[in-house]
């Protein structure tokens, strides 16, 4: 965990479907490959959509965690 | 990438806020995914690519029976309820934070979706290019077929 640098993070708070997705898709577009993405997000369903997303894509899931209804997540871009 | 690209081929048939939705959030999502996106917009559905028109969209309470404020069905044809149900709508979707139907469009052209607009349709309500978006192409049956043709995911709203 220690090695992984957070190069963005992309705040989706208070965001419904399929905004979280459709901004994560333009944020990590600028990040390099191999660089790290964060998001926080408060729609419960971005948990299975952001599975999807990243097996759809190729892009890496990291980490995937809920603290007091913000879920976080960190997706590597691999490609 | 060595995989085949994803193909999702849509027509939209409708255009009150309830048909404009389902669409577009899955167009801009599958474009999310990398997935190439064409929508086939027909009758009523080629509303959606007027100029100036998606914001204006409307609901009607006739025939919605499951609206989260139930309207009596005969109380619906009374004159303002169209407005009064839209003004509702909207109310609950920008409480839940949705996006807007142009934001969605926005998206779409800037991720390459296909936007055609029916031909047929454009004849029958005397609708002309120029009242449509840029952004579309006009073609018929045969042009959404062979799109659709190869697709993996085709949907119908």
């Amino acid at each position: 965990m220690s090695e992984i640098k957070i190069a963005q993070t992309l705040d989706a708070k208070n965001l419904s479907c399929p905004l979280p997705i459709l901004r994560t898709k333009k944020a990590i577009a600028g990040l390099q490959i191999g660089e790290y993405l964060e998001i926080l997000a408060t729609d419960p369903g971005s948990v299975a959509d952001f599975k999807a997303w990243t097996t759809s894509t190729g892009h890496e899931l990291i980490k995937n965690s809920e603290n007091g209804g913000i879920y976080r997540f960190i997706i590597k871009r691999t490609k | 990438m060595s995989e085949k690209t994803k193909r999702i081929a849509m027509i939209a048939s409708k255009a009150d806020i309830a048909g404009a939705y389902p669409p577009l959030i899955l167009a801009t999502t599958a474009a999310a995914m990398d997935y190439e996106v064409g929508i086939f917009f027909t009758f009523f559905g080629l509303n959606m690519l007027k100029k100036n028109k998606l914001n204006k969209l409307k609901v009607t309470p006739v025939g919605q029976t499951a609206m989260p404020m139930p309207i009596p069905q005969i109380v619906g044809v009374i004159p303002g309820m169209t407005d009064m149900a839209t003004m509702m709508m909207k109310s609950w979707m920008k409480g839940a934070n949705v996006a807007k139907l142009q934001e969605l469009m926005d998206i779409s052209v800037e991720s390459g979706v296909r936007l055609i607009a029916c031909q047929m349709t454009m004849d029958v309500m005397k609708i002309k290019r120029k009242d449509l978006i840029d952004e579309c192409e006009v073609g018929g049956g045969a042009t959404f077929l062979e799109f659709a043709s190869s697709a993996d995911v085709t949907l119908y709203f």
